[in-house]
C-alpha cells in the first residue's frame, strides 16, 4: 500500500516545473491512465485519509500487543468484578458483561476482520477475473456453460448460502468464513470482468497485436488484461470494506467466527441484549468496525474516480 | 418479444437445477443425524428412527433422493418437512412477512434513493450534494444491525418513552399492519437506498452532458420536463439493473432484520431448519429464492426495452 504511494510521488515530480521548457528537451511523457490515475490519488484527500486509516488498521492487526496492555487471552484478562464499567481514563472503551477490557478486545478484534477482508477479496478477484477473462476473450459455448455457472452461485443470497455452507463445514474461523464469502462472492468480479472484456476485444490494438503475430496468451494476458482489470480493481477495493461488514453480519447470526476468538460482529452480537442499560459495549466496536469499513470504502471511491475519466 | 422470454425462460432451467443440486448436496452433508435432530437430547428409537428414514427414503444414493425431489419440484410439489407437514404450507405461513418487508424496504429504497440521487446531481457540489453524499458513505459503513439496534433504541423506545410518540413498534405486531414493517423495512432498505442514490446521482450527472439533453434544452423545453423526460429515464438503467438484483438480496438480507424486529419470516425458518437439518425446507425456501431473482432479473432485461427503445430483443 504504502509502496504505492511512495511510487506516485517520485514519478511525475517533473510536472511542477516550467512546463514549456521541461518539455521541449525531454521526451513526451507517457501518460498512461495508471500514472494519471497514480498523480491523481495523491492529490486526493479522501484517498490519503482513506489509506492512512488502512495502514493503522494493518499495523495493529500485525501486532496487536504494541497497542494493549495484555492479551485478552491470558487467565486473569477479564474480571467480573468491572462487569459493564462505563469507559474511564484508564480504559477508555470500558468494560463488556464479562468485565473484560472493551479496548484491548476491540484492538485484537482487528485481526479477523482484515484477515477475512483481504482474504476474500483476492480469492474473489484471482478467481473471478480469470474465468471473467476466459469467458468473455473465448466466448460460444464457453461462455454460455460459465454464464450459467456463475449465476447458480449468483443467485444464492450471501446470508442463507452462508448459513448452509458454515454449519457444514462446522468450525467458524477467519479462514472459513473468507472461503464461503469468496465462494458466494467471486459472480460479481467475474460478470464485470467479462463485460469489460467483451468491451475491450474488438478495439484496434488488439487488432494490431495480433497481425503483429501476437498468440491467444499474449494478447489475453499483456493486452486485454491491463485494459480490463480497472472496473475490476475498483470493485474489489469497495468490496474488501463490504467483506468485513458482511463477517460481522455472519458472526452476529451466530454463524460466522466462533468464542472464544474475538471478532467485532461477535462482540456486538454479545453487547446487544443490554443495549439499554449499556450502549458503550456495543457502540465501542461498533464505531470502529464502521471507521474500517468507511477507510475502505473511501479507498474505492478514490481509485475509483480516477479510473474513471468520464466522472471528471 | 416473446421468443426472447422463451429462450430466457429455457436458460433459467439449469441454474434452477444447479443451485437445488448445489443446495441439497450441501444439506446432505451436513454433520449429524436429521433423524436424531428430531428426536432432540435423547437417543432416538431405532425402529421410529428405522421407520423415518423409511418414509422419507433417507436411504437412498444421493442422486436418487435428489432426483426424487426435483421432479415433485416441477410438478408443483415441495415435499414435507421430517414431521410431516408440507413445506409448502410452512413456507406459505412464513413468506407473505418476508415479501411484505421486502416490497416496503423496496419502495422505500426505489422512492428516497432516486429522490435524494436527482436532489443531489442536480446541486453538485452544493451543500445538499455534500450531505447526500456523506450521509450515504456514514450509512454505508455502519452495519445493518447495527442501524438497527440504534433505531430500535431511539425510534422505538425513546420517541415512545420520552415524548410518548408511538409511531414505530419496537417489536414487530402483526395487528398495527403496514406501520409494524415501516422501521423494520427502512433498517433493510438502508444501505441499497444508500447505494441507489449514489448511483443515480451518478447516473443522472452523466446523462445531463449528453447532446440530446442539450438539445432538449436548446429548443426551449422547461427544465422539469429536460430533467424528467430526457434526462432521467435515460439515467434509469443502471438504477433499475440495481434495484432488480437488489428486490432478491433484499429477501436473503430479510434475515437479520426479521431478528433484530422479531418478525417470523423466512430467515427463522431458515435457520431452524438448518439446526435441525431439515433439508426439504431448506432447499424449498432456497428454490424459491432463487426463482424470485431469475424471475426479476428478466424483467429487469425486459425494463430495458421499456426505457430505451434502442434497446430491441428479437
Amino acid at each position: 500500500m504504502s509502496d504505492t504511494i511512495t511510487k506516485g510521488t517520485e514519478a511525475p515530480s517533473d510536472d511542477n516545473g516550467p512546463k514549456g521548457a521541461a518539455k521541449a528537451q525531454k521526451p513526451e511523457r507517457v501518460a498512461s491512465l495508471w500514472s494519471d490515475a497514480l498523480r491523481d490519488l495523491r492529490r486526493n484527500p479522501v484517498f490519503i485519509i482513506g489509506a492512512v486509516l488502512v495502514f493503522c488498521l494493518l499495523v495493529i492487526s500485525a501486532v496487536p500487543q504494541l497497542f494493549t496492555d495484555g492479551s485478552p487471552f491470558e487467565g486473569g484478562a477479564c474480571d467480573l468484578a468491572n462487569s459493564l464499567k462505563r469507559p474511564s481514563a484508564d480504559h477508555w472503551f470500558g468494560f463488556d458483561v464479562q468485565g473484560c477490557d472493551i479496548y484491548t478486545r476491540t484492538i485484537w478484534g482487528a485481526r479477523n476482520s482484515v484477515t477475512v477482508g483481504v482474504l476474500t477479496t483476492l480469492t474473489v478477484t484471482v478467481v473471478g477475473s480469470l474465468l471473467g477473462l476466459l469467458a468473455g476473450w473465448k466466448g460460444g459455448i464457453v461462455d454460455s456453460i460459465l454464464s450459467r455457472f456463475t449465476e447458480i452461485f449468483f443467485s444464492i443470497p450471501l446470508l442463507l448460502g452462508g448459513m448452509l455452507i458454515m454449519s457444514m463445514l462446522g468450525t467458524g474461523n477467519a479462514y472459513t468464513v473468507s472461503l464461503v464469502m469468496a465462494v458466494l462472492g467471486w459472480p460479481q468480479i467475474f460478470r464485470i470482468m467479462r463485460a469489460s472484456v467483451l468491451a475491450n476485444k474488438n478495439n484496434d490494438y488488439v487488432m494490431a497485436a495480433r497481425a503483429l503475430g501476437a498468440g491467444s496468451g499474449r494478447i489475453t494476458f499483456r493486452h486485454i488484461l491491463p485494459n480490463a482489470i480497472a472496473p475490476v480493481i475498483v470493485v474489489a477495493a469497495i468490496s474488501l470494506g463490504v467483506y468485513i461488514g458482511a463477517e460481522a453480519a455472519l458472526s452476529y447470526l451466530g454463524i460466522g467466527v466462533q468464542p472464544p476468538q474475538i471478532s467485532w460482529g461477535l462482540m456486538i452480537s454479545d453487547a446487544q441484549p443490554r443495549f439499554l442499560n449499556a450502549p458503550h459495549v456495543l457502540l465501542f466496536p461498533a464505531a470502529v468496525l464502521s471507521v474500517t469499513v468507511l477507510a475502505f470504502i473511501m479507498l474505492g471511491d478514490a481509485v475509483r474516480d480516477a479510473l474513471d475519466p468520464k466522472l471528471r | 418479444m416473446g421468443r426472447y422470454v422463451i429462450r430466457r425462460l429455457i436458460q433459467a432451467i439449469p441454474v434452477l437445477i444447479g443451485a437445488t443440486l448445489l443446495i441439497y448436496a450441501l444439506v446432505h452433508y451436513l454433520p449429524g443425524d436429521p433423524v436424531q435432530a428430531l428426536a432432540g437430547e435423547k437417543r432416538a428409537d431405532p425402529i421410529v428412527a428405522d421407520m423415518i428414514r423409511e418414509k422419507y427414503h433417507l436411504n437412498d444414493p444421493f442422486l436418487v433422493q435428489y432426483w426424487n425431489y426435483i421432479t415433485g419440484v416441477f410438478q408443483g410439489d415441495l415435499g414435507e418437512s421430517l414431521t410431516g407437514r408440507p413445506v409448502s404450507e410452512m413456507i406459505g405461513d412464513a413468506f407473505p412477512y418476508t415479501v411484505n418487508l421486502a416490497l416496503v424496504a423496496f419502495v422505500i429504497e426505489a422512492v428516497v434513493g432516486v429522490a435524494a440521487g436527482v436532489m443531489a446531481a442536480l446541486r453538485k457540489g452544493k451543500f445538499l450534494d455534500q450531505l447526500v453524499l456523506i450521509s450515504t458513505l456514514l450509512v454505508i459503513s455502519i452495519p445493518v444491525f447495527v442501524t438497527g439496534f440504534v433505531l430500535q433504541l431511539v425510534l422505538g423506545v425513546k420517541l415512545k418513552n420520552d415524548y410518548g410518540i408511538e409511531i414505530f413498534s419496537v417489536s414487530f405486531n402483526e395487528e398495527d399492519g403496514l406501520r409494524a414493517y415501516l422501521l423494520p423495512a427502512f433498517v433493510l432498505a438502508s444501505m441499497s437506498l444508500a447505494y441507489v442514490a449514489r448511483l443515480t446521482r451518478t447516473s443522472l450527472m452523466e446523462t445531463m452532458r449528453a447532446d440530446y439533453v442539450r438539445t432538449a434544452v436548446a429548443k426551449g423545453l422547461k427544465r422539469r420536463r429536460v430533467i424528467g423526460r430526457h434526462a432521467l429515464r435515460n439515467a434509469l438503467i443502471p438504477i433499475v439493473t440495481f434495484l432488480g438484483a437488489d428486490l432478491g438480496g433484499l429477501m436473503g438480507g430479510a434475515v437479520i432484520t426479521e431478528r433484530i424486529f422479531n418478525i417470523h419470516g423466512i430467515g427463522g425458518l431458515l435457520a431452524q431448519s438448518v439446526y435441525q437439518k431439515q433439508g426439504t425446507i431448506i432447499v424449498g425456501v432456497v428454490t424459491l429464492l432463487v426463482l424470485i431473482y431469475l424471475v426479476t432479473t428478466l424483467l429487469v432485461d425486459l425494463l430495458y426495452a421499456v426505457l430505451d427503445p434502442r434497446i430491441r430483443y428479437e
